[in-house]
């Protein structure tokens, strides 16, 4: 502007903060009338560096990215990605890129973060030695560690722990070396590092603390074979990662002239400003004023904020960053660590109430002040209460500090809760949101949901940690203004599905007309129901046959009337009105003789036959009065329904496994088969599908299963919330390393927890996304057992697996059931005519022409018509 | 055809709804036509008749126990399907109506108009119980 030409802003570094920094730009208006150019030296713009480990779990660069869709193109930024800043020239004000692009400024913003900091083994450029900031490191570290057994990370910090988590999950064995006496010694005190080890090391991660590595060694391939340690030990690996703290990157700073920190970081006055006034530093690059260089985002995303209102007011800027608060909730390897305030006890006089549970696992403790303040706390194991208890530091707590630390079962009800909070304690602290402004998204702005009032505030859109404390506050102040939402199954019930599952266990209702008549909406009750809730209550009484003393078999009684068509014939309904027949091939394993019978049928039949999806053998186009005479040849060849028909039970597929597969590490088709035949035939909200791979290379996909199982060197990694379909997801890790046991007990308890609690036609997927407080909760409640009913659902199971019958074994002893196999009740032996077949390949397919023309009468009854 | 070729009712005690009787369906002739015995019926749910004149009906008990027949032809699949279908009368000022098996239309069992599409409906035949 000085020179008369539009004002040039650039931006060098293009990471979380860089890109915080254009949106808090834009929102000021700046980029209207500024030109504004980004040089980034990463091939793809910003993502989500805080969620990178999610990378081994199913994320994706798209599902990482943070730069909205259209964005650049809005504000008219001009990004160039792939080209980092390779000098500055400040007297002339030009910043040249590796390109050799080069561009003048007018003001200059450095967002260069962080690289990690390796520390100088020998060998450390050896193949199989990672770092951990990038996409692209983290694509390289699973690359390699597919063919790896062992691994090391260097670091037990918080990224340590993350990485080793990672490789855990890729079902490599991680030993984590750190230097300290303590895992996370930044965050932790030593009781908490204490309890965090244990933890740990239950999982099956080797810690080694107090040491620190001295020599990488290497095979004649240059590839990496071990580590040696400082007390003289090795470890046999096949990689290592260097988590070992980070440190700024200033270097352009430094080249240029500008002053920086003893320990790194460009030096920046509260308004994120260097000694030059035309160049700005922000995020981890950046030394604030108190002296720090802040490794997270939070105080990152004020310095963006900061710095743009400084260039957006000039000297009227307001805008100040000091200091910020380091608090930090993580779920490590499963493990809820938490720290806030003042966690290490330094104020003066500061007294310490702690709760220990070392066989759980568990460590509180909160710092008090002398005048009963709370200054900060460390919490180990159970971090529930710190969405609670971070906003309240700095004041004095609503209840008695023993009384927060106690487990939630121990304390007394509602010790505190969100509304003990004052309106301006911050809930969200990544974006800086205060209870007042998210309780106003809903009186105000009119935000009716979370998910709407996470898109108006940004309230927990960051590290997500204070999204239970968010939901309660949106929730109860909707209560409070009275909207209500019919969370009704159908016109006929007012409760949700899990409510009815609820009641037909509590109260023993083995009928769905009772069900209807004493819990029905009072304009239904006694009608005749609907086809939503009628086969949703039929498939409760079904999950629950054994345990409220209904019977099970679909067939029976009322049961009858209540299941959808494919239910009430155990069979498909096809386009034109005939059936497939799917019999259950267990882990997709079958012999020649079984194929054989099938092939036969088949041919004997006239029917179409197909390989399908799910490892197994699908038959098309028998006539609903055939179904029981096939079902008959196949019954006795051995073989089961395989619940094509139902919101059950259906494959769960295998790879070939250690049996034969030069990688395999656990038999995968024999636990595939084991929990086929254990889940067969448990009727569910929707269907259940499963898959079994015999090592990390994924051949049965078990991560688009609602439930997927991966073998690892020493057990089992258990998956859950997988989808194919039309909304694909990757199943998410609920647990690792699990016996053969372990995996069972725990697979029962999330299948009868999931039927117990999911809606009508909810699949694992949109379940899991759906539960409060996700996979955390899931877990805690699963593995944990923290609402005590983990005995329940496993002998729930238990009946349900005692109970199994084959249902069209069934079926075929009982005349009563088979009659309903007709084509015409008055004519049971008379084909339909609209099922006719026409030639394809070398097989048949629905004849659609017969369907589209006018209705052929049926010519069997010639002469018999009156 | 004037006599039913279903099995007689063999399961008495199964439900009240299942009491002996014939049911009769009146087709396009005027004439009433024995079809089957009320007891091979399950309330809630039906089964597929044919005609005198080789036509297809579908014929329910509603919860009551009162019979009602419709033509068994899914008028958007073309199969012939209907009484496969389940029955309900929520949200139908309590009149019973059918849900396609294949795309899951509803047809009003009294009217046959289709509840989803009122331009579609499908044919209605008198149905009673005879003892
Ligand atoms: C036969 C088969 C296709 C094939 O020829 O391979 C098939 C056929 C049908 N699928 Fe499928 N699916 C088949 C494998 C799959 C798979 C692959 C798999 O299981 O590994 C998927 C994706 C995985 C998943 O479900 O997550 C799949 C995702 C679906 C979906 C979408 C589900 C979702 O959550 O989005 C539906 C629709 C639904 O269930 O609501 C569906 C529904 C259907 C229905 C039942 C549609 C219908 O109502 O008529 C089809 C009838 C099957 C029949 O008549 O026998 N089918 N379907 C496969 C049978 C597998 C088996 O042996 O049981
Ligand atoms: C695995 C992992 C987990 C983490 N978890 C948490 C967490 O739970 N909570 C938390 O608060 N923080 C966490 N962090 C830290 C957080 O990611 C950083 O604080 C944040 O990314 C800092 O943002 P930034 O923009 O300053 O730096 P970065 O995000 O690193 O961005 C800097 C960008 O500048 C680019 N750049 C550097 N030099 C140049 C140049 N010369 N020219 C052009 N571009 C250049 C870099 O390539 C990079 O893309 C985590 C970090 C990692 C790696
Ligand atoms: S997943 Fe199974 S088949 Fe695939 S490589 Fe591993 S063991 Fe072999
Ligand atoms: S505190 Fe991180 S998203 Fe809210």
């Amino acid at each position: 502007m000085s020179t008369g030409t539009t004002e040039t802003i650039v931006l060098v570094g293009h990471g979380m903060v860089g890109q915080r920094f254009l949106e808090e730009l834009a929102s000021r208006g700046v980029t209207e009338r500024a030109r504004v150019v980004v040089l980034c030296e990463e091939p793809r713009p910003a993502y989500d560096r805080v969620h990178l480990t999610s990378y081994f779990t199913g994320a994706t660069p798209q599902s990482l990215s943070l730069l909205p869709e259209g964005f650049l193109d809005r504000h008219g930024i001009e990004l160039r990605t792939g080209d980092p800043a390779v000098a500055i020239d400040r007297a002339a004000r030009t910043v040249t890129a590796r390109s050799g692009f080069s561009v003048r400024y007018d003001t200059l913003v450095l967002a260069t973060g962080s690289y990690p900091f390796v520390p100088p083994v020998p060998g450390r450029d050896a193949t199989g030695c990672f770092v951990y900031r990038t996409i692209e490191d983290v694509e390289a570290i699973k690359r390699y560690a597919a063919g790896a057994r062992t691994g090391v990370v260097v670091g037990g910090g918080l990224l340590g722990l993350e990485a080793a988590g990672a490789l855990r999950g890729l079902g490599v064995t991680a030993h984590i070396v750190e230097f300290n006496p303590r895992l996370m010694a930044l965050q932790v005190d030593e009781g908490g590092g204490a309890a965090l080890r244990r933890t740990v090391e239950e999982m099956g991660l080797v810690v080694h603390t107090g040491v620190g590595g001295q020599e990488i060694t290497t095979g004649e391939d240059g590839r990496v074979t071990g580590m040696v340690l400082s007390d003289g030990s090795a470890i046999g690996t096949d990689l290592v990662i260097f988590s070992a703290g980070v440190r700024p990157r200033d270097q352009l700073a430094r080249e240029c002239g500008l002053a920086v920190g003893e320990r790194g970081g460009v030096v920046i006055d509260e308004r994120c400003r260097t000694a030059d006034p035309a160049v700005y530093a922000i995020g981890e690059c950046a030394r604030a004023v108190d002296g720090t260089v802040y490794g997270l985002v939070a105080p990152g995303y004020e310095m963006a904020a900061t710095a743009a209102e400084a260039i957006a007011a000039g000297e009227a800027c307001a805008a100040s960053f000091t200091s910020a608060d380091t608090s930090t909730k993580l779920k490590l390897l499963g493990v809820d660590v938490a720290s806030f305030g003042d966690a290490h006890g330094r104020t003066e006089g500061c007294l310490d109430v702690v709760y220990a549970d070392s066989r759980a696992g568990v460590y509180k403790k909160l710092v008090i002040g002398q005048d009963g303040t709370l200054l900060g706390g460390v919490l180990v194991g159970d971090a529930e209460s710190y969405g609670l208890l971070r906003p309240l530091t700095g004041s004095v707590p609503p209840a008695a500090p023993e009384q927060l630390v106690l487990p939630a079962g121990l304390a007394p009800p509602a010790a505190i809760g969100p509304s003990a909070l004052p309106d301006d304690a911050t809930i969200c602290s990544c974006h800086n949101v205060s209870k007042g402004a998210i309780r106003a998204a809903v009186t105000e702005t009119g935000c009716t949901s979370v998910p709407e009032v996470k898109k108006c505030t940004r309230a927990g859109t960051g590290c997500g940690s204070c999204v239970k404390v968010l939901t309660q506050l949106v929730n109860d102040e909707l209560a409070a203004s009275g909207v209500a939402v019919d969370t009704g199954l159908c016109g006929c019930f007012a409760h949700t599905r899990q409510e009815l599952y609820e009641i037909v266990l509590a109260l023993r209702i083995t009928s769905y007309q009772e069900l209807l008549d004493s819990h029905g909406r009072p304009e239904a009750r006694g009608g005749d129901g609907c086809e939503i809730c009628k086969p949703a209550v039929a498939s409760i009484i079904a999950s629950l046959a054994p345990a409220i003393g209904a019977d099970g078999h679909v067939l029976d009684g009322e049961q009858a009337a209540l299941q959808d068509t494919n239910d009430h014939f155990l069979a498909n309904m096809q386009r034109n009105g005939s059936y497939s027949v799917v019999p259950r091939v267990p882990g997709g394993e079958i012999s020649p003789e079984k194929l054989i019978v099938i092939g036969e049928v088949a041919r004997d039949f006239g029917l179409y036959t197909k390989i399908t999806g799910g490892q197994r053998i699908d038959m098309f186009g028998a006539r609903v009065e055939q179904l029981p005479a096939i079902w008959a040849r196949l019954v006795e060849a051995g073989f089961e329904s395989g619940h094509a028909y139902g919101k059950a039970l259906r494959t769960v597929k295998s790879c070939v496994g250690s049996t034969w597969c030069r990688y395999g590490v656990q038999d995968s088709v024999r636990m595939a088969i084991d929990l086929e035949l254990r889940y067969r035939g448990l009727r569910s909200p929707h269907k259940l599908k499963a898959a079994v791979s015999g090592c990390a290379r994924e051949c049965a996909e078990a991560r688009g299963k609602d439930f997927g199982v991966i073998a690892t060197a020493s057990g089992w990694n258990l998956y859950v919330g997988g989808n194919g379909g039309a909304t694909p997801r990757h199943a998410d890790l609920l647990a690792q390393d699990l016996s053969d046991a372990e995996l069972v007990r725990l697979i029962d308890r999330f299948l009868m927890f999931y039927i117990r609690t999911a809606d009508r036609l909810e699949r694992t997927s949109t379940w899991l996304e759906r539960l409060d407080g996700g996979l955390d909760h899931l877990r805690d409640v699963v593995v944990h057992d923290s609402l005590g009913i983990c005995d329940e659902l496993e002998r729930l199971m238990a009946a349900h697996v005692a109970a199994y019958r084959d249902e069209w074994a069934e079926t075929l002893k009982d005349p009563e059931k088979l009659r309903r196999f007709v084509s015409f009740v008055n004519a049971p032996e008379a084909p339909d005519p609209s099922v006719r077949f026409v030639p394809e390949r070398d097989q048949h397919k629905p004849d659609l022409t017969v369907l589209a023309g006018p209705e052929i009468p049926v010519r069997t009854l010639e002469g018999s018509a009156s | 055809m004037a006599t039913a070729t279903a099995t007689p009712a063999t399961n008495p005690a199964a439900s009240p709804a299942a009491a002996a009787g014939v049911i009769e369906i009146r087709a396009a002739d005027g004439q009433w036509t024995a079809v089957c015995a009320r007891s091979d019926l399950v309330p809630g749910r039906g089964v597929a008749v044919l005609l005198p004149d080789g036509r297809q009906a579908a014929l329910f008990l509603d919860r009551s126990g009162r019979p009602h027949a419709i033509g068994n032809r899914d008028p958007f699949t073309g199969a012939c399907v209907l009484a496969r279908g389940l029955l309900g009368s929520t949200g139908n000022e309590g009149r019973p109506f059918v849900a396609s098996p294949l795309l899951k239309q509803r047809f009003d069992l009294v009217t046959g108009v289709c509840l989803d599409e009122p331009e579609v409906s499908v044919p209605v035949y008198a149905a009673r119980v005879v003892s």
